[in-house]
């Protein structure tokens, strides 16, 4: 292709060169190549002290007989300061995975935005989605990419979970959950995990309450109960906020799909939670 | 060696590529892109089911194209890295269709002025309104037409036409157009849509008039009533039954529906785009 090097003859508003050629369907290489600026990962570094940035909290997932639930709570703080009251940290990453974020909430978010593109990216060039085990893998590139930033004070720590979509041959997969490290580790989790500060102890909730094979609201409810105890003893997680309606966000992944549970239905099993705690504070 | 200079006017030039491009375009088979009640219908005779003509973009922007199939396919990359790039350093709302038909239009223009050989590629960039958007005046049973889908039709030596009704690319274009301008109603439902765009392909190529069959068609859809993501394959017993489905009930509204019904439960979140049409059961592979 001469004549796309020839840029004083290419017009401004057409498509640069480097769209035009071949490459793989990742949006982040697309962007290394074309366009390095936006990527995350590319940025110098002020090499000082973790300066005060918000940071997000709980993130819990566990497996049911449907598929797997992803829960957050709302909270995200700045030292001892409350950051913010309703940000959300958990979302559809696409049609058969969620992926939650704990960690620098501005660093998350960002992540969160190219990692569900990559995604979409993907199945657009190629015509196919990605397999479950692909998805995970590219998280981990990207967590990867973030180590210098994470080595600064600026890390994320991601907790992805989905299920393999079913085919007109094959069935959908069983649930399943992935968690990472700040050097992009990924390992496989079973049953149920947590990240973040509250993570403990909703974990040692989900330990003690946990089923294997429960149904879909059952599993739901298990995740505003963890999340309940997590705030219970945490003081960055955020519990459920009756005065202001605020709720933690859910989303369930089934063979039929990734959705996000309405913030009604959240509601109202955050308010049977909340009354049963008040006959047992415990649980 | 050096190769002996021959003068060519530049009118002889131009002509000489047009005559080039045109040929190799008018070589394959149709592809017809129209408006229906529900949004924007494309459906190409595409004897592959794997090499695709007709693609999603983005959100509501979708593209067909004919000619050179490793031509083309570099656009439409081209066009998913564009509007994902825009998309992502502003937002999904800052994608439009006219500016990405632009882009194509100095793209495939400049290639065709200045490349050793022009691009045998005729593309199309639709956008479907969302209901209820201003201009979009409502369904078919109203009795009124879809006026704000947007229709780009973008030929070999980067002219770019706005179309209102239909684009017809491709292959023996006269009779499908002629059928079309026939058949054509503001407003139609998805399934006469399809029946009209079917039977006016078959009027065109060997043998005609042709009866084609569902495995021998590619349909798609920009799926108006959808938030996010709105293309939408249809294949399979879906297609078939959509193909089916027009002489039963001609003007029912209903019937624009069944183009989606395997869509709708994906719906329900705006990120639940089968690739393929496939719904979560499977209903509609082919």
């Amino acid at each position: 292709m001469t004549a796309l090097s020839q840029a004083d003859h290419w017009p401004v508003s057409a498509i640069p060169a480097a769209y035009l050629r071949p490459g793989t369907g990742s949006f982040t290489e697309f962007l290394a190549t074309a366009e390095p600026h936006l990527l995350p990962g590319s940025r110098p570094i002020a090499d000082a002290a973790p300066f005060a940035v918000p940071h997000g909290t709980t993130i819990i997932a566990l497996t049911c007989a449907d598929g797997v639930v992803m829960a957050g709570d709302r909270r995200a703080t700045m030292g001892n300061i409350i950051a913010q009251r309703d940000i959300e940290k958990v979302f559809i990453a696409d049609s058969h995975s969620a992926i939650g974020i704990a960690g620098t909430a501005g660093v998350a978010v960002e992540m969160v935005r190219l990692f569900r593109l990559e995604l979409e990216h993907y199945e657009k060039i190629e015509g196919v989605r990605l397999s479950l085990d692909g998805k995970a893998n590219r998280l981990a590139t990207m967590i990867r990419g973030n180590l210098g930033a994470a080595m600064q004070g600026l890390a994320v720590i991601p907790l992805f979970a989905g299920l393999e979509e079913g085919t007109a041959s094959e069935p959908a997969g069983p649930g399943r959950i992935f968690s990472y490290d700040i050097a992009g580790g990924l390992y496989e989790e079973h049953d149920y995990f947590a990240v973040g500060s509250g993570s403990l102890f909703a974990r040692s909730a989900l330990k003690k309450r946990y089923a294997v094979g429960a149904d879909l609201s059952t599993a739901v409810k298990l995740s505003i109960e963890a999340l309940y105890d997590a705030a219970d003893d945490d003081s960055a997680t955020g519990g459920p906020d009756v005065t202001r309606r605020i709720f933690p966000v859910v989303i369930t992944v089934t063979a039929a799909g990734a959705t996000r549970v309405p913030a009604d239905d959240i509601a109202a099993v955050s308010e049977a939670v909340l009354a049963g705690r008040l006959l047992h504070p415990g649980g | 060696m050096t190769m002996p200079t021959i003068y060519a006017s530049p009118e002889q030039f131009m002509r000489d590529r047009s005559e080039y491009a045109r040929k190799g375009i008018s070589r394959g088979r149709s592809v017809v892109v129209t408006t229906f009640s529900g949004g924007v219908l494309f459906v190409a005779e595409n004897h592959s089911p794997t090499l695709h003509k007709v693609s999603e973009i983005y959100d509501r922007i979708g593209f067909a194209a004919v000619g050179r199939y490793n031509e083309f396919e570099n656009l439409r990359t081209a066009g998913i890295r564009l509007a994902d790039v825009r998309g992502f350093s502003y937002d999904r709302r800052d994608v439009t269709g006219r500016w990405l038909a632009n882009a194509y239009a100095q793209t495939v223009g400049s290639i065709f002025s200045e490349h050793q050989k022009p691009f045998e590629v005729e593309l199309c960039v639709a956008e479907v309104s969302a209901a209820g958007a201003p201009g979009w005046a409502g369904t078919a049973s109203a009795g009124v037409t879809t006026g704000a889908d947007q229709l780009y039709r973008i030929s070999y030596d980067g002219s770019i036409v706005d179309e209102r009704r239909f684009v017809v690319m491709g292959g023996t274009t006269e009779p499908v157009i002629a059928a079309l301008t026939e058949s054509f109603t503001p407003g139609w439902d998805a399934a006469t849509a399809l029946t009209a765009a079917v039977n006016a392909l078959g009027t065109a190529g060997e043998g005609a008039p042709r009866t084609l069959q569902p495995t021998q068609l590619e349909v798609a859809v920009l799926d108006r009533t959808l938030q996010g993501r709105t293309f939408r394959r249809i294949q399979g017993t879906a297609l078939a039954a959509l193909l089916s489905a027009e002489s039963s009930e001609p003007s029912a509204p209903a019937a624009a529906d069944a183009a989606t019904a395997e869509g709708a439960a994906a719906a329900k979140d705006q990120l639940a785009s089968p690739v393929d049409g496939v719904g979560p059961d499977g209903a509609g592979a082919s």
